[in-house]
Formats: C-alpha cells, sequence, structure tokens
C-alpha cells in the first residue's frame, strides 16, 4: 500500500517535470514562429516608415532620461566602490580601467536594457493587449491591415536600433560619472584618468556593447509584443500580459548577456 | 437562380473539447439581409469570423461569391476580405487615432495619405451615418457609445463593401440610440445595395432589419425563415426564444 502511494507521488512528480519541460518548449516554439512571422512580413510591402520613426521616438528619445541617469549614478557608485576596495591593497589606480571595462561591456547594456525591458515591453503588452481584448486587432484585419507589418514589425525594429545608441549613450555617461567622482571626491588627475580609460577601451568591447543592446532590443519587443498579441480574458488578462512580458524580456536579458559575456571571453 | 453571395456548408468548430459550430449549413443571396439570432455563447460570432477567415473551421466549407475561403491566405484571402466591412460589437475603434483617420483606415490601411482627401472622404460617411464633422478631430474615448457605434458603422461603410456583417449592432445601446442603429442599418442595406448578415439576440433589431432569420442553437442552424414567421414560426426552440421565456425545450 504505502509502496503504491509513494510510486504515484513519484511519478505525479516526473508528470510534473514532463509537463513543465513541455510547456516550456512549446513557448519557445511559439515565440520562434511569431519572430520569423513578423521579420518575414515586415520585411515585404506595404512598408510603415512612419510607424517606425515613431517607435523609434517611443523607445529610444522617451527612454533618455531614466538611461541617462542610471547610467551616471551607476558610473559614479562604481568608481567609488573600486577605489574603497582597490585601496585595500595598494590598486585604487584600477579605478579608470574598471569603470571603463565594467561599465561599457556589462553594466551599461544590462542596465539599459532592463530600464528600457519596464518601459517599454510592458506598455507594448499593455497596449496591444488592449487591443486584442477590445477587438482592434481583428478590427484592423477586417480593414486588410496586417498588425504584423502595421504594429509588430515597426515595434521590433525601432527597439532594435534604438537600444544601441541608447547604450552608446549610457556608456559615454557612465564613464562620466566615474570620471566626476575619481577626479572632484577621490582626488585623481583629470588627464590621466581620461588617457588610462581611452587606453583600456577596445573597439571590441564597444562592438559586444552593441551586439548585446540589439539582442536586448529584439528581446524586449519581442516579448512586450508577444504577450499582448496573445492577451486574453479582458483587463486581468492585459494584467498578466503585462507582467509576462516584463518578466520574461528581464530572464531573456540576463541569460543572453551571460551567454554573450562567455561566449566572447571564453 | 443566381448564386449565393455567401455558402456555408457543413462549417464545425471546436475549442478544445468545446464544440462551438456542428455543422452550420446557410446561404445568403445577393442584396438580403439576413439575421443569425441565438444565445450568448450559440456560436454567432464565430461563424461570422470563421467566414471572415478570422478563425479557421474544423471542417465545411464556406464560398463567397462562389471562393472558397477556407484555407485561401495571402493575396487571395486580402482579396475576398476587400468584399467584406464589420460593425464590431464593442465599435473596436483605434483609439490612439482621431476620428476621421478611424473612418478612412479601411482606405489608407493605416498610412497617413493624402489627408486631405481622406477629411473630406470621412465627412462624407460621417454624414451618412448621421454625424457632423465637427467631430473629425476627436478621440473615440471623446465620444459616447452610441456616437462611436455610429464612427465605426462609417468605419465599415467607407470601403465601400459588398457584403456589411453587423456583430450585435444594438448592444449596449438605449432602445431609441437602438433603433437610430436599426434605421441606418435599413438604409444602408437598400441605398447602397449590400448584402448584410447581422447577429443579434435583439428581436426588435432581427424583426427590422433583417429580410430572413436563422436561428442558431448548440451549433446548427435549427430554423431558418422570413421575419414575418418570426412570432409564429411553429419551432418551439424558437417560441421561447423570441418570447424571452425561462421554460421550454432551451436550458
Amino acid at each position: 500500500m504505502m509502496a503504491v502511494r509513494v510510486g504515484g507521488a513519484l511519478f505525479a512528480f516526473f508528470v510534473g517535470i514532463g509537463r513543465v519541460a513541455i510547456g516550456l518548449l512549446a513557448t519557445i516554439g511559439r515565440v520562434t514562429l511569431f519572430a520569423l512571422n513578423t521579420i518575414r512580413r515586415a520585411l515585404t510591402p506595404p512598408y510603415y516608415p512612419g510607424k517606425l520613426f515613431e517607435q523609434i521616438a517611443h523607445i529610444g528619445w522617451f527612454s533618455l532620461p531614466v538611461v541617462c541617469l542610471t547610467a551616471i549614478f551607476t558610473g559614479a557608485a562604481l568608481a567609488q566602490q573600486t577605489f574603497t576596495a582597490g585601496s585595500r591593497f595598494n590598486a585604487s589606480s584600477t579605478v579608470p580601467g574598471i569603470v571603463v571595462m565594467g561599465i561599457v561591456r556589462e553594466l551599461g547594456p544590462v542596465l539599459v536594457g532592463l530600464m528600457v525591458a519596464g518601459r517599454v515591453a510592458s506598455a507594448m503588452a499593455a497596449e496591444l493587449g488592449t487591443m486584442r481584448v477590445s477587438e482592434q486587432l481583428d478590427a484592423m484585419t477586417t480593414l486588410r491591415t496586417d498588425p504584423f507589418r502595421y504594429l509588430i514589425g515597426p515595434r521590433l525594429f525601432a527597439s532594435i536600433i534604438a537600444l544601441p545608441v541608447l547604450v552608446l549613450i549610457a556608456n559615454c555617461l557612465g564613464i562620466l560619472g566615474g570620471y566626476l567622482i575619481a577626479v572632484y571626491k577621490l582626488g585623481f588627475n583629470a588627464t590621466s584618468y581620461l588617457t588610462i580609460s581611452r587606453n583600456f577601451l577596445e573597439a571590441d568591447d564597444i562592438g559586444m556593447a552593441l551586439v548585446k543592446a540589439g539582442v536586448f532590443g529584439f528581446f524586449i519587443a519581442l516579448m512586450g509584443c508577444y504577450y499582448g498579441f496573445r492577451a486574453d480574458g479582458g483587463a486581468a488578462g492585459v494584467g498578466d500580459a503585462t507582467r509576462t512580458a516584463v518578466v520574461s524580456a528581464f530572464v531573456l536579458i540576463l541569460l543572453s548577456n551571460l551567454l554573450i559575456t562567455v561566449t566572447a571571453f571564453g | 437562380m443566381s448564386e449565393p453571395k455567401i455558402q456555408l456548408t457543413d462549417v464545425a468548430k471546436t475549442f478544445g473539447t468545446r464544440t462551438i459550430l456542428d455543422g452550420v449549413n446557410l446561404s445568403v443571396e445577393p442584396g438580403e439581409s439576413m439575421a443569425i439570432i441565438g444565445q450568448s455563447g450559440s456560436g454567432k460570432s464565430v461563424t461570422l469570423k470563421c467566414i471572415l477567415g478570422l478563425v479557421r473551421p474544423d471542417r465545411g466549407s464556406i464560398r463567397v461569391d462562389g471562393e472558397e475561403v477556407v484555407g485561401a491566405h495571402g493575396r487571395d484571402m486580402e482579396r475576398i476580405r476587400a468584399k467584406f466591412g464589420l460593425l464590431f460589437q464593442g465599435s473596436a475603434l483605434f483609439d490612439s487615432l482621431p476620428v476621421w483617420r478611424n473612418v478612412t483606415f479601411g482606405l489608407t490601411r493605416g498610412r497617413n495619405r493624402e489627408p486631405a482627401r481622406m477629411r473630406k472622404i470621412a465627412e462624407e460617411n460621417l454624414e451618412r451615418v448621421g454625424l457632423d464633422s465637427r467631430i473629425l478631430n476627436l478621440r473615440p474615448s471623446e465620444l459616447s457609445g452610441g456616437m462611436q457605434k455610429r464612427v465605426a458603422l462609417a468605419r465599415a461603410i467607407a470601403p465601400r463593401p459588398e457584403i456589411i456583417f453587423f456583430d450585435e449592432p444594438t448592444t449596449g445601446l438605449d432602445p431609441i440610440r437602438a433603433d437610430v442603429i436599426n434605421d441606418l442599418i435599413v438604409s444602408l442595406v437598400n441605398d447602397l445595395g449590400v448584402t448584410a448578415l447581422t447577429i443579434t439576440h435583439d428581436m426588435a433589431s432581427a424583426r427590422k432589419i433583417a429580410h430572413r432569420v436563422a436561428m442558431l442553437y448548440q451549433g446548427r442552424i435549427i430554423w431558418r425563415g422570413p421575419r414575418d414567421r418570426l412570432y409564429d414560426s411553429g419551432n418551439p426552440y424558437v417560441d421561447q426564444f423570441v418570447l424571452g421565456r425561462a421554460e421550454g425545450p432551451i436550458t
């Protein structure tokens, strides 16, 4: 009797694991098809350049304040932390190098990615989700306008274009933040700080930051659009879609960041 | 006898374990106004969505002007869809666009082209549904429910479709506003010579706007006939439904 019960519980445990795994694979499959479908349709006419520019403004321009703020403060804090830790073993001269590396390769792209995901993936999921539950997406289709070309394509490409620009700006400001703390608080020489920073920085670092940014931009818009497009069940459904979009975008940004870093330096 | 404008043969659709449509047969003649009545959840909306190609039926055939809709895609589907206009139950106006761009959306396909000419077209179509040009620049959220419905109607007729679907056109409106919409539908069908298919559970509306009425029950058409026979159909299901009785064969 006991053995049967243990066997049953064990079986249920594996069934549970199997169900989660199958669910995950099915979602990956659906998201991949959604992405391919979007790219295929967005690359064939009719095109909507106006919508693309509108989205670049939404995603890029209006994200600037929060991105700038994050970058400057993080750069400054990083410089202070590096100085404090480095001075314990007479290595405080590493401040410019670590700030540059840390900001350009990791913190710049990841922080911008997370900030924009919070701002943009949520907005996309909420907007498309509301359009779905109020039948605006069906209305659009019956008016012979493809939502993939009109709504989703421009969001996806605008995000892939805007993120690298935002990351470049964030990297500059992050380094500036570190510079300000180092020169005006920690007593570094301004010229030599900049020279060391410049020497540490290589074209590859910037290239990697831009690749990461492009990938993050893709995931942010993809998650926002995918979950918004599939929303159902009224206001609660839109809420679910928004939350899932942001959480999935966060997870994908962190995962792909690690993957790119490990692949590049492995 | 001419070819039917819309012909459904044995159309079935199941969502998960729920059978929504179970072999629907229906034909609508050119220039005819047909109403489908039935309870909420009886598959009325799904029938419309199948004809529009928004939902793909599991089996059966749907022909529009003799052309098969099931399985059509790309250019073919687009050409068939160009024949349809649809008035959505909740209006489904694009809330990010002003009224005039909503009305002309089917013509511009979302692009901002020839704004002066499009505004003129929007004005003409709004006039047809009894609205004046003062609302051209307003957003849909600034309009009342009845006005939204009329703007949605103007949007549906602006591309001059051959067939118009009305999805519960009077739901959510007071009886007077509902009758205004009914009158508009009747005049549009007569003036524009379109074929109309309306789904509704408003009997007054069905009697006013339809030439023929069909009743959908448990995924099948269980009765069809001219609108004058609606109240003496001799069918207990139809009787219960049109008289709105809680007791009867429908539970």
